[in-house]
This record gives structure tokens, sequence and C-alpha cells, in this order.
């Protein structure tokens, strides 16, 4: 990949939070093309987190320069949706207006806000009918279980139609069918408007049902250790994960994770 | 069901025990013969209030509206003051230590002063109200803006949100609580401002009432005077609870929080 066609393009990234002296994540390198879907796995606590705040530019690297779309990162950036790990809705907004608050701010959907407020609530009310949150629009977020909050912040994360998408393990806190339904949703998603992804998840099947590429972090300091394309054709059904050559990439993945943490913690 | 009637028992609990306390009161005032120049009994208290009914309510109106001055430019400066505190740490360093002193100082010290600058008369008295209740807002809104979760910040700010959108969508919203909190706390020092002024620098209102009361031994009229500021300032009380259950039920979640 050249550096021109890549969307995303992390060089010798390294971050270390306000006073702390050792880095949480250094030496990341990688290129992510537009429309790429991107999936990183990793032991917790490796850094998964703190390359997502890079990533948007939430955090500047204290080495090494970020790059998107063209442009050198060096303050948060406005052409993403970002789903946190915590769902993070405003705790005094109905789930309606806690998934409309993007259109509030993001240009150009703020301009025509007050005007066009009816169509943008309709919009919401699709999106959250897609995540099944139909009927809960109303409500405050205390009111939601916790899977309900973070489906709420996934189509947060989505309404403005960002061209860049970053989830950090939005699936995390669903049970085992719920999660291959969204799964399902996200892939159309992304096949229908192919936007950018990268998916943070503890998943690895996860990781490979939905990724283009999937990258492997180590303990921290969290360094890229391995990155594996996942040549699945596409349209991916959820049959794919019952297969032979599904497994066979998961089990990879496995041996790879498998090997970090035999590692002694100090190594 | 028992706790419907938990219920009912607790919305009659301040009721009943204000009832009780009266008549304890009233009994032991009746029963050791006390004198009504000491320590009137609720029944001569209750003759008084009827007996002067008019000039009461008259001076009870001044207070209440000079109060209500006082504390609404103490909410105005309060609340400039706490965003001002709570969002710029250059402003928080150099300008809390400088509350915190200030609030220190008797605001009764600063009638005499005021009496020189304004006369006596409303204007001390408003002022006295406002210095006395901005204090509380302006830490309450302070802190409320400054233990903003960063989560909820970084939401925003991964939107590309400017400074103002941060506080208006999430800083203000957030501190709302702690806003009305602070409410509840300052109208009720507003009216001890106000009453303190005019009882030492006013022909008005009802602290002038009870001083000039105190001074011809209607001891039965001071206690009425008492009164009336008493049942002003719980029921300005009962209306700020009524209003912050009302505007930030989200962050009480109790039952009758949804209204
Ligand atoms: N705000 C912060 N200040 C200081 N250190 C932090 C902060 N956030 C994270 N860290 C540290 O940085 C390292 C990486 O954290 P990060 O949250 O990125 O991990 P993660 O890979 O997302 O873990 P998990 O899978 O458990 O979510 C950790 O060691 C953590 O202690
Ligand atoms: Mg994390």
């Amino acid at each position: 990949m050249t550096q021109s066609s890549a969307f995303v393009d992390f060089r010798d990234v390294a971050l270390a939070y306000e006073g702390h002296a050792d880095f949480a994540v250094e030496d990341i390198s990688l290129s992510i093309r537009a429309g790429e879907f991107v999936a990183i796995v990793g032991p917790s606590g490796c850094g998964k987190s703190t390359f997502m705040k890079l990533a948007t530019g939430l955090k500047p690297p204290t080495k090494g320069t970020v790059t998107v779309a063209g442009n050198r990162v060096t303050g948060p950036l406005k052409i993403v949706g970002m789903a946190f790990q915590a769902p993070t809705l405003l705790p005094w907004r109905t789930t309606l207006d806690n998934v409309l608050l993007p259109l509030e701010i993001v240009e150009p959907y703020r301009a025509t806000f007050k005007r066009d407020r009816a169509q943008f609530a309709d919009r919401a009310r699709a999106l959250l009918k897609t995540v099944g949150l139909d009927g809960y629009e109303d409500k405050l977020p205390y009111q939601l279980s916790g899977g309900m909050q973070q489906r709420a912040s996934i189509c947060r994360a989505l309404v403005h139609q960002p061209q860049m998408l970053l989830l950090d393990e939005p699936f995390g806190a669903l049970d085992a069918f719920t999660r291959e339904e969204l799964w399902c949703i996200l892939r159309d998603l992304w096949a229908a408007r192919r936007f950018t992804v990268i998916l943070v998840t503890h998943d690895l099947r996860e990781a490979v049902f939905l990724a283009d590429t999937v990258y492997v972090m180590s303990r921290r300091p969290g360094r890229i250790l391995a990155r594996r394309e996942i040549e699945l054709p596409r349209p991916r059904d959820l049959e794919v994960t019952y297969s032979d050559a599904f497994s066979h990439i998961v089990h990879d993945l496995r041996e790879r994770i498998g090997a970090i943490r035999r590692e002694p913690a100090d190594a | 069901m028992t706790t419907d009637r938990q219920r009912r028992l607790e919305q009659a609990a301040p009721w009943i025990l204000s009832v009780a306390l009266l008549v304890v009161w009233q009994a032991i005032c009746t029963l050791f013969e006390v004198s009504d120049f000491i320590f009137p009994s609720p029944w001569t208290i209750a003759q008084a209030l009827v007996e002067y009914a008019k000039p009461i309510a008259g001076h009870a109106w001044q207070t209440f509206w000079t109060t209500m001055i006082g504390f609404a430019i103490g909410v105005a400066v309060g609340l400039a003051l706490g965003v001002a505190v709570g969002t710029s740490r250059f402003v928080y360093r150099g300008l809390y230590p400088l509350l915190v002193a200030f609030n220190a100082i008797p605001k009764v010290a600063f009638v005499p002063i005021l009496v020189v600058w304004f006369g006596i008369g409303t204007v001390p008295a408003v002022l006295t109200a406002f210095l006395i209740s901005f204090f509380p807002i302006v830490v309450n809104v302070a802190t409320g803006l400054a233990t903003l979760e960063p989560e909820l910040e970084d939401v925003l700010r991964s939107l590309g949100a400017r400074k103002s959108d941060i506080l208006l969508k999430v800083g203000l919203p957030r501190s709302l609580p702690f806003f009305f909190a602070s409410l509840k706390v300052s109208i009720t020092l507003a009216f001890i401002g106000t009453v303190v002024s005019e009882t030492v620098a006013s022909n008005d209102g009802i602290g002038y009432l009870m001083m000039s009361a105190g001074s011809s031994m209607k001891m039965p009229l001071v206690f009425a005077g008492l009164f009336v500021i008493g049942v002003m300032a719980m029921a300005m009380y009962e209306l700020f609870a009524v209003l912050e259950r009302r505007m930030t039920g989200w962050a009480h979640r109790g039952a009758h929080a949804s209204g």
C-alpha cells in the first residue's frame, strides 16, 4: 500500500499519558485504506482505546504523526463517528435526543437542525429501529439496560453518516444472539455506505467475520505485533463463521494472542 | 399497601411535628404562666398576626420583593462567576481564594458601609441579600462544571464541538442539579441578608417591623415577624425544590422523578 492511498496513516506513533513516563502505546505504524474495515484485537490494557483516541485526534501523539484523509491530525476530527467503550449517553437526554446530538453539532446538519428536526428525528428513529430500540426513543439512559445503551451509542456514532467509524468494543455488553444480529447490521451498513471502520474487540470471531484486516496488539506498551488480512469472500453470511476457513483464521489469531499471554509480564 | 401508607405518613410528618411543637410550646407557656413580654405563646402570636395583619402584610411584601431582587442578582452573578471559575483554571486559581475569603466575612459588617454609600432603605437590603446569597451558587456551579466526566466531554470533542458547544450541551446541563441545590440554600440566605439589613438600616420590611416592635415591647408582634419570615423562606425553598425535581429528574431517578 502506498502512502497516498492511505486514508488513515500512523507513523511511528507513541503516546504517554500525562504524568506517566512510560508509553501506553509505541511504535505504531499502519495504514488504513478508505473504506477498509479494520479490527484491532489484543489483551486488556494493551492500548486499544488509546489507539482510538489517537485516531480521532482526542489525544495528540507524544511521538510520530497521525494522518487522516491527507491531513495531519492536530485536534479532534469532525468526519468521525465514535462509539466509546462505555456507552457515555448524556443522562439528561432521551434516547432519541442522544442520537440526535451529533446533528446538533456537526456541519452541515447543524445549520439546518432547527428547521429539519422532524426529518432528522425520523432518521434517528429508523436507525434506532435497526438496532431494536423502537419504543425506547423517549426513555432516559438510566431506564435502558447496559446493552441497550450501547446500541443507542452506536446509533449516535452513525447518525451523521461519518466517513470513518470508530467502535470500541461496541458489542461487549450484549448477548450472543443480539451480538450476531448487530454484526449483520453493521456489515450491511458498511456494505451500503463504505465508510472506513476501526473496530476494537475482544471477540476474535467478531473480528474475523467483519474485518478486512485484523491487527494484533501486544501487551503494554502496546505495539502492533501482527497484521492479518481476512480473505474470506464477501458478502459474508453468518454461516461462514462455521466454515473451516473461518475457524482456521480464528485459530491462528488465537495462537498469536496466546503467545503474547505466555510471555513473562516484564518482557 | 404499607408503602403507600408510609408515603402518606412521610408527607404528613412536617405538619404533625409542627402541630406537636406548637402544642408543647402553648402548654409550657400556659402551665408556667410565662409572660408574653418574655416568651409569647403561639396563641398570642396568632392573635398578633391577626391584629396587625395589614402592617405585617405590607412589611412582608417589602421584605419579599427586596429579597427576590437581591436573590435574582445573586443568581445572575453567581452563575456567571461559577461558569468562569468552573471552566477556566486561570480564573479558578486567581478568584477562588478571594471568594472564599470574602465569604468568611460576616455580611452584617457590610451593612454600615452600604448605608454610607446608598443611605438607609431598600438598596442596602437588596445588596446584602445579594452578597450573602451568591457564594453557594458560585461554588456549586463551578463544582458541577469542574467535575464533568472527561468521557462525556470526549463525546462532544470527538464530534469537533466548539468550547461553547461543550459548555451548553454538557457542562451546564450536567451542573443543573448542583445549581438547583444551591438555589435552595441561597434563597434562605437571601432572606437572612434582607432582614439583617432591614433591622439596622431601614424603615420598612419585616426586619424593621420586628426591631420597632421589640423596642416598644410588643413581643408577640416580634415573634409574628419571625413566623412570617420563616413561612416565606420555606415557601420559596419548596418552590425551588419542586423546580429542581422537575428540571433534574434524571439526576434523582426516584419513583417520583418522572413528572
Ligand atoms: N486517562 C488515562 N490516564 C493514564 N493512563 C491511562 C489512561 N487511559 C488509559 N491509560 C493506561 O493506558 C494503557 C492502555 O489503556 P487502554 O484503555 O488503551 O487499554 P485497552 O486496550 O483499551 O484495554 P481494554 O481492552 O481493557 O479496554 C493502560 O495501561 C492504562 O492504564
Ligand atoms: Mg479499551
